[in-house]
């Protein structure tokens, strides 16, 4: 289920750290360099780069999908299994945006409005669900919920039932995990919005008479538009393209996603190209529609923005309030320490109990003495820390370009960096697997697929966009004349790079950076696509792990990725508190 | 204070639109209370100002006095033809009073006539009526053109007539106006005085509005409220204030003035200085209190010595400042004190020796 996690946090922060949107240049701002030469190699180098890691490995499937002719579409609308699937991926994705909302919108307002005991535990846990790296999620949710987890066999035995009271299985289960992990993107996009929301409005709403229903109504729901549609948007893209919850939890239940798979299995390529088409193309169109309506209203907030938290009104609420935040804790932490627990169980000793029974440092030990355990780990570090660099040095160039040159191509240098934003990781993942897999230096094909460079490869396109618009982020906070006056001041370009832009596209670079470490050391999607045994990563060996019942073996991998995702945002802070950039707003 | 009053209470009997009983708030944190034992009432049609430096307390008054806060003590009073009654812990929703915002708080995703509209919404009225009565609301502040207008196409004026007239379209009982000039520049602000007074004026609305500015205060205001401190200081007319101020800080807050010791000699106030003593008539002939007084010297009280027989205190002009119809010179006496002085723009140079007398305007007495 945790698969759309990294797609969907690195467009999560995508969104938080820029309002610009991703698909639609932004309009050009401030002071532009002159065309240069060599700022018009750089740009023509980038676009060249994007068109081929980007554009051309998603135009083979589409060409792919038509190879023999109409066939495979055909194959496609008659299969009931493909419709299946489609409606299934709908539905899901429509499912998960609801449950999301019911529960991120009021836990956002009683977050940002309320005070009540609890509330500072609460609001430091509610993001919890959005740290757990991607399949990990999947595992907790199994072993709390699944048909022998210990929730379901608590309820059980209170019940005396004979037969587990839920099976953790079809749609409804995919929606049921998606609403956990996912909510926290309505929770966050709407607190942000409420923070920024000038109290005053409500109070002129409510001096002119207005009741609390016409002021929700009238007032505050449509000034939130933006904000809720935003996650709205986000919500539905990781639903559409979520692959592990419906692969471990579907059951006979068909998703898109996880169809495309299957067909690649099966050896339908021409099919599996043709259901990634239909995926791809359904995420793009849901991103234009969403976009209109975020954008439509205005977003303007002018005024002093006053957060108050009022004190829960009535005695009811006063003693209801603190033991639903208790409860709310319990759930939103309770996968985290079920995947500790399992990680010191016993493998194989856990089986018709409650909880495990036996309890061992093994499975760590397993991990840090068998080569075969070992070598995930150091596939997943190095893998994700390559990726990273490009990323780090790619994206810069690309905002760099976007942000603060003149030079030719730059538009569609950004447009095409945000194209991944778009694309659901599966469909990266077969494009790269159907343009990768041969060397045909003609057709500028290399042979990836197999080799080690692949699943970095992978990493990098995916996290494109979000390194990206971090550093426009900053970048466009920096008052455009400062390269100007460094330059009048005699610096050369370099040295105004150095010593000008670089500091000031540091937070972006740094925040940036960290997000796409982290999504890349627990991706999950794409690698499960592209792996092989040698280059295999930590998330794709976790579902191994599953697969052969070694539950604490997988528990500990999990266990370990918190931890290498929890270093990875504390050397990030360090990195970004170390030498504080001051950069003046332009 | 539920009961009705009898219909016909005698003049000096009617009761305040506005009445403030007491009022003390302090908020969490705070070790001293923002408002402190405030009592203040509005006669209706009443045009009132609450004016102080910031963090005196006005914004929170006006705050108890919406409804948005709710006092640690006393009481909020309002009277219509019902009869007064207590409104301390009724909501604002409920207290049918108009607010408008310093930063005027327009709805932004809706349009002029919209945010207009919005108080009669909340009233149930109808969708046509309702947007015909705003546009006619907005006819009254000289907006009929831009009613159907985004209201972030407006400017900083439009958009505080906008606020005006969506206050008053609801008819309230009370105005409440917090800072509703501060956002404007300081020629538009001019005009805007004069514009906002005709407007409450003209509605009939009884008005209790917040500024900082005294200028702001004088040119709207039937009657100045000074506060400090969350303490009430002194009630009055503009002219009140400024020719009678009760303390200090009041003579200090409304106009320049500089106070220096003196002494109350019957209706008369004596002010020495390096030796020479002045007089001049006093403001206070019955004196304002016991113990050591200060008079208040404006511009006007002083003038570039012509007579140089008569005595003077001795100075020397620090710098000059055109006025229009008169010239204020910046002089420092012979004591250090520093005072602006009226002249002609013939007198003196800046740098030069001169002296100082009193312009036999009189002068007022604050307890020192």
């Amino acid at each position: 289920m945790r698969d759309e996690q990294d797609g969907a946090r690195e467009e999560r922060d995508l969104r938080l750290l820029t309002a610009s949107s991703a698909l639609i240049p932004p309009p050009s701002r401030g002071i532009r360099r002159a065309p240069n030469t060599g700022l018009a190699v750089v740009s023509l180098g980038l676009l060249a780069l994007l068109l081929w890691s980007v554009v051309y490995p998603n135009a083979s499937i589409v060409i792919g999908s038509f190879a023999g002719g109409l066939g495979a579409w055909r194959e496609f609308a008659a299969s009931p299994a493909d419709l299946d699937a489609l409606r299934g991926t709908v539905i899901v994705a429509i499912g998960s945006v609801v449950a999301a909302l019911l529960l991120g919108v009021p836990l956002a307002f009683l977050l940002t409005r309320t005070e009540f005991r609890g509330r500072r535990l609460l609001g430091g846990v509610a993001t919890l669900p959005a740290a757990l790296p991607p399949l990990v999620g999947v595992l907790a949710f199994l072993f709390l919920y699944g048909e022998s987890g210990v929730v379901t066999r608590i309820v059980q035995r209170m019940l005396g039932l004979h037969e587990p009271p839920w099976s953790l299985q079809g749609l409804t289960a995919v929606i049921f995990v998606h609403a956990y992990t996912m909510y926290v993107y309505v929770f966050l996009f709407v607190s942000a919005g409420l923070e920024r929301y000038d109290t005053t409005l409500d109070e002129a709403a409510l001096g002119l008479g207005a009741s609390r229903g016409l002021l929700l109504r009238r007032v505050t729901l449509p000034l939130l538009m933006p904000a809720i549609a935003g996650a709205m948007l986000l919500v539905f893209m990781s639903a559409l393209g979520s692959f592990s919850a419906p692969y471990v939890f579907g059951g006979g239940a068909r998703v898109l996603a996880t169809q495309i798979l299957v067909s690649k299995l099966n050896g339908s390529i021409g099919l599996a190209y043709v259901e990634t088409t239909v995926l791809a193309v359904t995420a793009v169109v849901a991103l234009l529609l969403l976009r209109r309506m975020e954008g439509r209203r205005p977003t303007a907030m002018a005024g002093k923005g006053r957060a108050t938290r009022a004190g829960a009104r009535s005695g009811a609420a006063r003693t209801l309030l603190p033991m639903l935040a208790a409860a709310l804790v319990i759930l939103l932490v309770l996968p985290h320490l079920m995947v500790v627990l399992v990680s010191f169980a016993r493998d194989g000793a856990w089986t018709t109990q409650l909880l495990p029974p036996e309890y061992t440092l093994d499975n760590y030990r397993k991990l840090a003495t068998e080569r075969a355990l070992w070598r995930p780990i150091t596939n997943s570090i190095g893998m994700s820390a390559i990726a990273t660099v490009a990323n780090a040095i790619v994206c810069f160039a690309i905002a760099y370009v976007v942000v603060l040159s003149k030079a030719p191509g730059r538009r569609l240098v950004a447009l095409v960096a945000a194209l991944p934003w778009a694309i659901p990781a599966t469909a990266i993942a077969l494009g790269l697997a159907a343009t990768f897999d041969r060397t045909a230096p003609l057709q500028l094909r290399v042979l990836l697929v197999g080799t080690f460079w692949i699943l970095p490869l992978a990493y990098f396109i995916r996290n494109i966009p979000l390194v990206t618009s971090a550093i426009e982020g900053s970048l466009r906070q920096m008052d455009p004349t400062l390269e100007d006056a460094a330059r009048g001041l005699g610096a050369s370009r370099w040295l105004a790079l150095r010593r000008v832009i670089l500091p000031a596209a540091r937070p972006g670079l740094v925040a940036g950076t960290m997000l796409a470490a982290v999504a890349a050391v627990g991706e999950f999607v794409a690698s499960v696509v592209l792996y092989t045994h040698a280059n295999r990563p930590i998330s794709v060996e976790i579902l191994a792990q599953v697969r052969s019942l070694s539950f604490g073996t997988a528990a500990a991998y999990s266990v370990l990725l918190i931890l290498l995702v929890l270093a990875i945002t504390v050397g990030a802070r360090w990195a970004g508190d170390s030498r504080p950039a001051r950069v003046p707003a332009g | 204070m539920s009961a009705p009053r009898p219909a016909a209470a005698p003049a000096a009997d009617v009761p305040g639109a506005l009445t403030l009983e007491g009022v003390s708030k302090r908020y969490a944190g705070n070790a001293d209370p923002s408002v402190d034992d405030l009592s203040l009432s509005i006669a209706p049609g009443e045009l009132v100002a609450l004016v102080g430096a910031s963090g005196s307390g006005k914004t929170t008054t006006l705050r108890i006095a919406a409804g948005y806060e709710a006092p640690d003590r006393g009481r909020v009073l309002t009277a219509d033809e019902r009869g007064s009654r207590d409104i301390t812990h009724e909501p604002p929703q409920r207290r049918g009073f108009g607010m408008v915002f310093q930063h005027y708080a327009l709805f932004p995703h809706m349009r002029v006539e919209e945010n207009v509209a919005f108080g009669l919404e909340a009233r149930g009225v109808g969708k046509a009526e309702r947007l015909a009565r705003a546009r006619e609301s907005l006819a009254g502040v000289g907006l009929g053109d831009k009613a159907a207008r985004p209201v972030q196409a407006l400017s900083g004026g439009e958009q505080q007539r906008v606020a005006l007239a969506r206050a008053l379209v609801i008819a309230p009982r009370v105005l409440l106006l917090d800072e509703p000039l501060s956002n404007l520049d300081p020629t538009l602000r001019q005009t805007m005085r004069d514009e906002l007074r005709l407007t409450l004026r003209r509605s009939g609305v009884t008005a209790l509005f917040v500024t900082h500015d005294q200028e702001d205060a004088f040119a709207v205001a039937d009657r100045v409220a000074m506060l400090s401190r969350g303490r009430l200081l002194q009630v009055g007319s503009p002219e009140a204030l400024y020719h009678t101020p009760a303390t200090r800080e009041v003579a200090e807050f409304v106009g320049r003035a500089v106070m220096l010791p003196a002494e109350q000699r019957g209706d008369r106030v004596a002010i020495t200085v390096e030796g020479v003593t002045l007089e001049a008539p006093a403001r206070q002939p019955d004196g304002v209190a016991r113990g050591p007084v200060s008079a208040v010297l404006r511009p006007e009280s002083l003038v570039l010595a012509l007579n140089l027989s008569a005595p003077a205190w001795r100075g020397e002009v620090l710098g000059r400042r055109f006025a229009g119809g008169h010239t204020v010179y910046r002089v420092r006496l012979a004591n250090g004190a520093e005072v602006e002085v009226t002249g002609d723009g013939y007198g003196a140079a800046e740098g030069a020796r001169t002296g100082v007398q009193l312009s036999g305007v009189p002068v007022a007495v604050v307890p020192a």
